[in-house]
């Protein structure tokens, strides 16, 4: 139990060093921005409080703006997407629940499933994010747009990071 | 009451979620500027229409006074015509057309720039050198005098106002003529004290103020205001006197600049006068 809190906080610096220092710093196109701080959220396990599940989320959210100098609004896309996860989970879970002491991972669950779960988390925080950073709908398509491309290069990269740190869990 | 407790406990989740996500929108419309800007704005489309609304019903008030203000320009216009003028004197003379010679042309001007909180007060009109204005020129309203041309670029000047500790308006009683230095002691932007009207003057609060012959800058007969009360300091033999102002100095939008054709005949005779006495 520790152990995990410890990992997850690991998680939690290093996902944000990596949006900020990195990510943050590539340009990838206009339309581009990728996200991957919000697989923190993605794979928090499924035993996790749903106040923490909130609270963290605002935290991630409020550490990402003040890179970013937006205050507050990745928090807002972060948290909304925190609210949604039970929801998403329930709407995926298999028919006699998720295991005892497993996560949202590609390697518990596999990429199928993963994908669908993820995907979904992870439009709607690129939507709520892009909305309220142009904040009206007059450029509706091309801030959907936005979303679209920056969703699929979130998702790519989330997978990515699955597939190159997820391993030792597997051999522990 | 406890069944709200208990609702609000049993959906906790959502309630935080709302809390949190109501601080969070709040911080976005807070310290993000674009969405500060289209917030205010957004909502403030409502109330900018009341307010315009409410302007535009407002004006209707002020075009009463507007329109007194005028008429009474234009009756006072029409009394200075020559043609009007021409009538009387033919009457009497029966030959002899005066040679009128235009002493003071007005010059229409707008003030761009108004104070009248400061204890010296500056307007700034739209009228330049490039339209003649000049320093020391005259600067009076509708409804009265305004001040003094203080500087003059290409197309602006700025205007020591009467409201200002230098400006000194030579005044007089409209009925008798008795004459005195008008200041403002810098108290309320509608009064001013005249000094040194003799004491064998009977005043009548409500008598009224006009500028004395005795300026160069200013033309005669110019309202400045009215007496509102007065005083004889113990020992002097003069009344000080509180003048109510008829401009409105928070009010001013339209200003004529006033020039004096004969003003530099008049000073160089007068300085010439004055060499020679010393001589």
């Amino acid at each position: 139990m520790i152990n995990e809190i410890i990992r997850n906080i690991i998680r939690f610096i290093l996902l944000v060093l990596v949006q900020a220092l990195i990510i943050k710093n590539i340009e990838l196109g206009r339309f581009i921005n990728p996200f991957i701080y919000v697989l923190f959220i993605v794979v928090l396990p499924f035993e996790t409080p749903k106040w923490l599940l909130l609270v963290s989320a605002f935290v991630l959210g409020i550490t990402i703006d003040m890179f970013y100098d937006t205050a507050g609004m990745h928090a807002a896309a972060t948290v909304f997407m925190a609210y949604i996860r039970p929801g998403v989970l329930k709407l995926f879970s298999p028919r006699d629940g998720y295991e005892f002491g497993t996560q949202p991972t590609v390697q518990y669950l596999g990429v199928p499933w993963f994908l669908s779960y993820a995907s979904i988390l992870v439009v709607l925080h690129h939507l709520v994010l892009f909305y309220i950073e142009v904040f009206r709908f007059s450029e509706f398509f091309s801030t959907f747009f936005r979303v679209i491309i920056s969703s699929i290069f979130t998702l790519l990269l989330i997978v990515i990071t699955q597939y190159l740190f997820n391993r030792k869990t597997d051999t522990e | 009451m406890r069944n709200l407790i208990v609702f609000i406990w049993k959906h906790n989740f959502f309630f935080l979620f709302l809390i949190i996500e109501t601080f969070c929108i709040y911080l976005v419309v807070q310290n993000n500027f674009y969405q500060k800007a289209s917030f205010v704005n957004s909502s403030n489309a409502a109330s900018t229409s009341v307010l315009q609304t409410s302007a535009a019903i407002e004006e209707y008030f002020y075009l009463k006074t507007e329109n007194e203000n005028l008429a009474k320009e234009n009756a006072w216009l029409k009394t200075q015509l020559i043609a009007s003028k021409f009538v009387i004197m033919t009457d009497t003379h029966q030959v002899n057309k005066p040679k009128l010679h235009q002493k003071y042309v007005y010059t229409e001007a707008k003030v761009v720039n108004n104070s009248t909180s400061r204890r010296n007060n500056y307007l700034t009109l739209n009228k330049g050198s490039n339209q003649g204005v000049k320093k020391n020129m005259a600067i009076i309203s509708s409804t009265g005098v305004v001040g003094q041309v203080q500087e003059v670029s290409d197309n602006f000047c700025t205007v020591m106002s009467l409201l200002h500790s230098k400006t000194t308006v030579s005044a007089k009683i409209k009925k008798d003529g008795s004459y005195g230095p008008l200041v403002w002691n810098g108290e309320s932007y509608d009064y001013a004290t005249l000094n040194d009207i003799p004491t064998h003057v009977k005043l009548i609060k409500g008598d009224t103020i006009v500028t004395s012959p005795y300026s160069l800058t200013f033309p005669e007969n110019v309202l400045i205001g009215t007496v509102e009360s007065f005083e004889r300091e113990s020992g002097k033999y003069f009344y000080t006197v509180k003048v109510k102002l008829s401009t409105d100095f928070k009010k001013l939008t339209h200003v004529y600049v006033v020039t004096n054709m004969f003003k530099e005949e008049q000073e160089t005779l007068e300085k010439k006068t004055e060499e020679s006495n010393k001589e």
